[in-house]
C-alpha cells in the first residue's frame, strides 16, 4: 500500500474520489413530482383518459424534433406560395409536407434585413412543442425569460447573435393561445442547396429566433 | 363574439393586481401600445385554470411596444419592439394616444 505522496502545496483540495452524480432514485421527491404523477394517475382511475393515450401522447411528444420545422423552412425557402401559406396558417402547412403539427394554432414569423424576430414565454415556457420538440432547459429559464424582453440585444450577443441597429428586434411574448416559429433569413450562398441540405442548415436555436443562420 | 378594438388602435394594459392565475405579465400592466393583430376568441384562461369551463369567450390580441415605452432605460435602437398575446379583458382605449 502505498501513501500518499509527499508534497508542500496546500490541501485545498481533495485527493479523493469524486462524488458520484447521484441515482435519481436518491435524489429528494419533490412536491411538483409527487403532485404531477398523482393528477396523472387519478385522470386514469376516473376514465378520462387512458393510460395507453397518456402513452402514446408522451411517445408523440418525444417523437417531435427541430428537424420538422427545419423541413418546414427549408421548402419555405424554395417554394414562396408554400412561405406565404406557412405565415397564414403554419399547422396547415406542416400537414402539406405530413407533419402533424397538432391542435394549437402557431404562427410563423419571418427574420428580413429589416426585422430580427426572437420569441419568449415570459409567463411559462409556451413552445411549438407539437413541432419541434421539447425546449432546451435555458428557454425555460428565468434567466432568458426576463432578460430577453428588457435587453434582447445583449441576450442574443450570447447567443452570438448580433443583429445592426438598423434591424428591428421583435421579441415576441406567447402568453396566451398561440406559439410561434420563426422563418430564419435563408444563408447567402445557399442558392445552388438542394431542399435537404438546406433543412441540414436550420438549427432549432435559429427558429427560436436567438441564432441567425 | 365581435372585437372591441381594431388593427392601429391605440391601448393602455390595464393596472390591476387580482388575486388568481392571470395572462398578462406584471411588465406591460400600464403600458401603452397598438393592436397588431386581431387574432380570434378564446376561452378565458384565467377561467379555465380553475376547472370552470370557461364559456365567456375573450378576444384574443396580438398587442405590439415600442420598448422604449415599455423600460426607461432600454438601450437598443428605438425601432425595437415587443409583442404581446394580450386577452381583451386586460385591455382599455388610449383616449389620449394620437392616432
Amino acid at each position: 500500500m502505498s501513501d500518499t505522496p509527499s508534497h508542500d502545496h496546500d490541501h485545498d483540495h481533495s485527493h479523493g474520489p469524486h462524488p458520484y452524480q447521484p441515482d435519481s432514485e436518491d435524489t429528494p421527491y419533490e412536491h411538483h413530482q409527487v403532485m404531477a404523477e398523482a393528477v396523472g394517475e387519478l385522470l386514469i382511475e376516473k376514465g378520462v383518459i387512458t393510460a395507453d393515450e397518456m402513452r402514446a401522447m408522451i411517445e408523440l411528444i418525444d417523437s417531435k424534433s427541430p428537424a420538422e420545422g427545419a423541413r418546414i423552412i427549408a421548402h419555405a425557402w424554395t417554394d414562396p406560395n408554400f412561405k406565404m401559406r406557412v405565415l397564414e396558417n403554419v399547422n396547415d402547412a406542416a400537414a402539406e409536407l405530413d407533419i402533424d403539427a397538432g391542435t394549437i394554432p402557431i404562427r410563423a414569423v419571418e427574420n428580413t434585413d429589416d426585422v430580427h424576430n426572437v420569441i419568449v414565454c415570459t409567463l411559462c415556457s409556451c413552445y411549438p412543442r407539437q413541432m419541434i420538440g421539447l425546449p432546451p432547459d435555458w428557454y425555460k429559464s428565468r434567466s432568458y425569460r426576463s432578460r430577453v424582453v428588457y435587453e434582447p440585444r445583449a441576450v442574443l450577443k450570447e447567443f452570438g447573435t448580433n443583429i445592426s441597429v438598423k434591424t428591428e428586434v421583435r421579441v415576441h411574448d406567447s402568453t396566451a393561445d398561440l406559439r410561434y416559429l420563426v422563418i430564419p433569413k435563408r444563408p447567402d450562398d445557399s442558392e445552388d442547396m438542394s431542399e435537404d441540405e438546406l433543412a441540414a442548415l436550420v438549427t432549432r436555436d435559429s427558429m427560436i429566433g436567438v441564432t441567425s443562420l | 363574439m365581435s372585437n372591441s378594438y381594431l388593427v392601429g388602435d391605440a391601448v393602455d394594459v390595464r393596472i390591476a393586481y387580482p388575486p388568481g392565475h392571470l395572462r398578462a405579465p406584471f411588465f406591460i400592466r400600464g403600458k401603452s401600445g397598438t393592436i397588431d393583430q386581431v387574432v380570434g376568441d378564446y376561452h378565458n384562461p384565467e377561467e379555465l385554470a380553475y376547472g370552470r369551463k370557461g364559456t365567456e369567450k375573450l378576444m384574443l390580441y396580438r398587442v405590439r411596444f415600442n420598448q422604449t415605452d415599455v423600460w426607461n432605460n432600454y438601450t437598443g435602437p428605438s425601432k425595437d419592439s415587443l409583442i404581446v398575446d394580450i386577452y381583451e379583458n386586460w385591455l382599455e382605449p388610449n383616449e389620449g394616444a394620437l392616432k
